[in-house]
C-alpha cells in the first residue's frame, strides 16, 4: 500500500462523554468519558488500526468519526470538513463518502429485504443511480467486487454463511464508492478458515479501489496488524501509542502496549518459549472513575510515583512513532 | 506417564428435522495424568460435544450413539447420565468450565452458596468447612476480599472474576482431570492471558490434567503438550504440540495455519486462505470431509472412504492419504 500524504481525515482533541443521569429529573451525576482528548490522522489510501480491550472507546471514536454521536469536544476534519460541528442534515450528505462494516453479519443485515436491495440502497438514498439498468448494472458489479455471484441476489440474508453475509455488508459498504470506510471488528464474529478470505478480500479492495482508507477497529492485534499501516493502541479513552505496524512488535514503547502483546499468544511452540510474558494484575477501571494521572499507572510495571499526577502527553519519540508515557 | 482417561469411537448424533446430525463421528483420544492436551477446531466440528458426550451432558435430542470412554477401569457410558455413579465422577473427578461464565452460574444465588454446594455434595464437608474451603480456593484463583466476596451475586462480578470463580468451583473437588471448554473467548486480551497463566498454575498445583477446547491455535502453542485437531466430527491430525507446528501433515492442519495472522509476521505477508465452507453435517458423502476445501487432493481421495488415522512417526498421527510432507517444501 503506497501510502500519499493527503490527510483524508484529521482528529484533533476529541472527547466523547456519555452523561449518566439518576431520578426524575435525570439529573446528571456523572459522565462516562469514553473517548477522552483523542488526536490522530488517517491518510489518503491508508488503514490505520485502532486496537484496544473492550471499553476503550475504539468504536466510540469510530461513531463520532461517522457523525453517528455528537462528538461533547473537539474536531473531526472529514475531507476539509469538520463533522463535529455540523448538523445532521448535512453530515447525512458528507457520509455518502464513507461506511461502516459491521461485526455481526447476522444483525447488521435486514432479513426481510434480499441481498441485492440491502446492497443497492445506499445508491437510492444517495441518488447515485439515474436509471434502473444502472441500478442494476452496479449491483451486478459490487457482488462480483466481493466474490459474490450476482445470481444470488435475489436471495434473503439467512441463505447465506457468515462469511457470504460479511461479503455483502462489505459490497453495501462500497456502494457509493466511500473514501473512508470504518471496518469496526469486520472479521470477530466468523470461522478462523473464513477469517482470512475477508481479511484478504478487504486488502485487495484497498489495492484496486482508489483512494479508499480503512478505520479498521479490532481487539485482535494479530489481525490489526496484519492489515494496518499504522496501529493505535488504547486504553481507557486515550491513544497510549501510535506507530507504523512493523514497529508494533518489533520496538513497542508504551508498557501497555509491551503487556499487549505479549498476552497475544503467537501460534508457534517454539517462538513461544523465548518470548517475554507480561501479565497484568487487576482489570481495566471503569471509565466512570478512572484513575488520576496515567490511566494505566495502577497496573504499570513500570510505574513511578509521577504518573498519578498528570495525564501524559502523546509525545513523539522517534519519527512517526509516539506514546503517551513519562518512562519512555 | 499413566492413562488417565481414554476415549475410543466416541460417536454422538442429534436428531432434527433435517436428517441426523453426526457432531462426533467415532472420535478416540486420551489424556496422561498431569498433562495439558488442546482440542482445536471450528465452530461445529464437534470438539465441545465430544466433551459433554464424555461428561454425559448430551440431552435430546441428542444421544451418543457408540463408543467407550475409559475412565478409572470403567466404561463411563455404561453409567446412566443422571445416575448417582455419573454424578460422582461429573464435578468432582471430572469437572468442565464453560464459555460463558454468566450463563453457566446461578445469578439468583450467591457465589458462596454455589461454591459450597459442591463440596457439601461431593466431599460430604460441613457447612462451616465448606466456607473455610471456599474462601481458600478463591484467593488462590487471585480474587481480592475473598471472605466479602462470597456474599456477592454473580452479577456483582465482571467477566474475567466469573470465570474465576468457575475456575475454583472446577477445582474444589480436587479433580482429576479439567475440562476448559473455550474458557476465555468471551474475554479480554490481558485477561485471557491472566487467566490461562492462572490456569496453568493451577493444575500443577493441583496435580491434575487440563483439556482445552478452543479455536485459538496461539493458544494451543503455549500451553498444551499435546494437540488434536478436529474437523467435521472426527480428529484429523494428532501429536505433540512440537510437531503438530513443526510439520503439520493434514491440508486442514497446513491450511489453518497459514490462513491466520501472526504477530511476528514478515511485513506484507500474505494469508492463504482455506477455499470454501466447513461441510453441512447431514448427509455427509463416505469419502474425507475436507475433500471440497483441499489443495493436496489425489485420486485416490474421491473414491475411497474418509481414511483411518496414519502414523507418521513419534505418535504423531493423521488421516490422510496424500503425501503432504512433500508438497509443503
Amino acid at each position: 500500500m503506497n501510502r500519499s500524504q493527503d490527510v483524508i481525515l484529521d482528529v484533533t482533541g476529541l472527547k466523547m462523554y456519555f452523561p449518566v443521569t439518576r431520578g426524575l429529573f435525570r439529573r446528571k451525576i456523572a459522565d462516562v468519558k469514553a473517548v477522552d482528548d483523542v488526536s490522530f490522522n488517517l491518510y489518503q489510501d491508508e488503514t490505520l488500526g485502532l486496537v484496544g480491550e473492550s471499553g476503550c472507546g475504539k468504536t466510540t471514536i469510530g461513531r463520532c468519526v461517522l457523525g453517528l454521536y455528537k462528538a461533547t469536544a473537539g474536531k473531526i476534519n472529514f475531507m476539509g470538513q469538520d463533522i463535529a460541528a455540523m448538523k445532521e442534515k448535512n453530515v447525512r450528505k458528507i457520509r455518502k463518502h464513507m461506511a461502516l462494516i459491521f461485526q455481526d453479519p447476522y444483525s447488521s443485515l435486514d432479513p426481510r429485504q434480499s441481498a441485492g436491495s440491502i446492497v443497492g440502497e445506499p445508491l437510492q438514498i444517495h441518488n447515485i443511480v439515474t436509471s434502473r439498468s444502472e441500478y442494476r448494472d452496479r449491483v451486478e458489479e459490487l457482488f462480483r467486487i466481493v466474490g459474490l455471484d450476482p445470481s444470488m441476489s435475489g436471495r434473503f440474508p439467512h441463505e447465506f454463511s457468515g462469511g457470504q453475509r460479511q461479503r455483502i455488508g462489505i459490497a453495501r459498504a462500497l456502494a457509493c464508492d466511500p473514501s473512508l470506510i470504518v471496518c469496526d471488528e469486520p472479521i470477530s464474529a466468523l470461522d478462523v478458515s473464513i477469517q482470512a478470505q475477508i481479511i484478504n478480500l478487504l486488502e485487495e479492495l484497498q489495492d484496486s479501489v482508489k483512494q479508499l482508507s480503512y478505520l479498521f477497529i479490532a481487539h485482535d492485534l494479530s489481525v490489526v496488524r496484519h492489515i494496518s499501516d499504522r496501529v493505535a493502541v488504547m486504553y481507557l479513552g486515550h491513544i497510549m501509542e501510535i506507530c507504523k505496524s512493523r514497529e508494533l512488535y518489533q520496538s513497542p514503547l508504551h508498557p501497555y502496549t509491551r503487556a499487549l502483546l505479549s498476552a497475544v499468544p503467537i501460534a508457534d511452540p517454539f517462538v513461544e518459549e523465548t518470548r517475554e510474558r507480561i501479565i497484568l494484575k487487576g482489570e481495566v477501571p471503569s471509565p466512570l472513575n478512572p484513575p488520576p494521572g496515567c490511566p494505566f499507572h495502577p497496573r504499570c510495571f513500570m510505574a513511578i510515583p509521577e504518573c498519578a499526577e498528570a495525564v501524559p502527553e502523546l509525545r513523539t519519540i522517534s519519527e512517526g512513532h509516539k506514546a503517551a508515557c513519562i518512562r519512555v | 506417564m499413566t492413562r488417565l482417561l481414554e476415549v475410543e469411537k466416541l460417536k454422538t448424533q442429534f436428531k432434527t428435522e433435517s436428517g441426523i446430525v453426526k457432531a462426533v463421528d467415532g472420535v478416540s483420544y486420551y489424556i496422561d495424568e498431569q498433562e495439558i492436551v488442546g482440542m482445536v477446531g471450528e465452530s461445529g466440528c464437534g470438539k465441545s460435544v465430544s466433551q459433554l458426550s464424555v461428561m454425559q451432558l448430551i440431552s435430546t435430542p441428542g444421544k451418543i450413539t457408540g463408543g467407550e470412554v475409559r475412565f478409572e477401569n470403567k466404561n463411563l457410558l455404561k453409567y446412566k447420565a443422571n445416575g448417582s455413579e455419573m454424578r460422582a465422577i461429573r464435578g468432582a473427578k471430572i469437572a468442565m468450565i464453560f464459555q460463558e461464565p454468566m450463563t453457566s452460574l446461578n445469578p439468583v444465588l450467591t457465589i458462596g452458596q454455589q461454591l459450597t454446594e459442591m463440596l457439601v455434595l461431593h466431599l460430604k464437608m460441613s457447612e462451616e468447612d465448606a466456607r473455610k474451603k471456599a474462601i481458600n480456593l478463591m484467593s488462590l484463583v487471585g480474587i481480592p476480599a475473598a471472605e466479602k466476596r462470597l456474599e456477592d451475586y454473580p452479577h456483582n462480578f465482571s467477566g474475567g472474576m466469573r470465570q474465576r470463580v468457575m475456575i475454583a468451583m472446577g477445582l474444589s473437588c480436587n479433580p482429576k482431570i479439567l475440562i476448559a471448554d473455550e474458557p476465555t473467548t468471551a474475554l479480554d486480551v490481558t485477561t485471557q492471558a491472566q487467566l490461562l497463566e492462572m490456569m496453568k498454575d493451577m493444575v500443577q498445583q493441583f496435580r491434575a490434567s487440563l483439556i482445552i477446547v478452543t479455536h485459538n491455535l496461539g493458544v494451543v502453542a503455549r500451553y498444551a503438550h499435546r494437540i488434536y485437531i478436529m474437523y467435521a466430527g472426527r480428529i484429523v491430525e494428532s501429536g505433540t504440540t512440537k510437531d503438530i507446528f513443526r510439520e503439520p501433515r493434514h491440508p486442514y492442519t497446513i491450511g489453518l495455519l497459514r490462513s491466520i495472522p501472526r504477530l511476528d509476521e514478515e511485513e506484507g505477508a500474505k494469508l492463504v486462505p482455506i477455499n470454501g465452507l466447513p461441510p453441512n453435517l447431514i448427509n455427509m458423502p463416505p469419502t474425507c470431509a475436507f475433500l471440497p476445501r483441499c489443495s493436496h487432493k489425489i485420486k485416490k481421495c474421491q473414491t475411497e472412504p474418509w481414511p483411518e488415522m496414519k502414523d507418521v512417526g513419534n505418535n504423531h498421527f493423521v488421516r490422510c492419504y496424500a503425501d503432504t510432507k512433500e508438497k509443503k517444501k
